[in-house]
């Protein structure tokens, strides 16, 4: 086995910037672990911390919140675990909050599917890829079998 | 490990739930209320989730497990106090909770199990009027 040769690379720290969507220019960046339970619930209290910070309202704030629990779940479930970047963005006229959640698990077979309300391969209610689309502005998933998957969500003001 | 406390009272049992729960927690809870009702021979079950700002899939699904389980042990479940923001991600999320009994406060969830059971204030009570296997067991 010759590891890391000849495979196409999924490299997170490369993707960011011009290959991560609705990239802006992050105001401010910070990064926390997915890889347990407890960096779930760590993950939400950092998110609700940064939204209010940046003065979304109540019901937003807890879109995103619930966003991030539902992908970061999935990050530790079916990633083996990985990490969030959370930035702090502007497109000039407005700013938001950009959640990239990224592991090297085996990636989304198929994508489609995964987005399907009610599809899940394991014991979820397979609402947490699509239930999260629907709470944020905008959505995207990167993923390579076998390499990992990169899910973006970002919630403008 | 650490618990969400459930408290016995009549043949009631009540949670709130004040921390943010991990997923163990979660269901640990689940498994603690399922025996304790078999246990307790409890009729209702209250939850207070009114300190909780987020509930996402895994703690809906964690609900509505709890109420169809209790409702397989003969008793009836109400989730109180759900704030607004919640109310309305939940629904975006694509969770109504179906199968699971709503009040918009603790009174109001009271009530609501009290007119299913009034038996349900008795002290020391833990069986409906009918009796059935419980009330066998302590008579």
């Amino acid at each position: 086995m010759r590891a890391g040769v000849g495979v196409p690379t999924f490299e997170p720290n490369a993707a960011r910037g011009a290959g991560v969507p609705f990239a802006g220019s992050p105001e401010r960046s910070e990064v926390a672990p997915c890889r347990t339970d407890a960096d779930v619930v760590a993950v939400r209290q950092l998110v609700r911390r940064r939204a209010a910070e940046l003065g979304f309202s109540l019901v937003n704030q807890t879109k995103l919140v619930t966003a991030a629990s539902e992908l970061a779940r999935n990050t530790v479930q079916y990633g083996g675990g990985g990490t969030m970047h959370l930035d702090v963005v502007s497109d000039g006229l407005r700013r938001g909050l950009r959640l990239v959640f990224e592991d090297h698990g085996p990636g989304i077979p198929d994508l489609a599917l995964a987005l399907t309300d009610g599809y899940t391969t394991g014991q979820g209610l397979g609402l947490g890829m699509s239930g999260s689309k629907r709470l944020v502005s905008e959505f995207d998933v990167a993923t390579v079998v076998g390499q990992g998957t990169r899910v973006t969500a970002v919630l403008w003001k | 490990m650490e618990r969400i406390p459930v408290l016995k009272m009549g043949a009631l049992l009540l949670v709130t739930i004040q921390v943010d729960m991990h997923d163990r927690l979660a269901l640990a809870l689940q498994d603690d209320l399922t025996s304790m009702i078999v246990r307790t021979g409890a009729r209702g079950v209250l939850i207070d989730i009114s300190a909780l700002d987020v509930v996402d899939s895994f703690i809906g699904r964690m609900l509505a497990n709890i109420a169809a389980m209790a409702r397989v042990l003969d008793a009836a479940t109400v989730v109180v106090g759900m704030q607004p923001a919640v109310a309305i991600t939940l629904v975006e999320l694509g969770l109504s909770l179906p199968g699971v009994r709503t009040a918009l406060d603790v009174e109001r969830g009271m009530a609501l199990l009290r007119a299913a059971d009034p038996t349900l204030d008795r002290p020391g009570a833990a069986g409906g009027a009918g009796g059935g296997w419980g009330a066998d067991v302590r008579a």
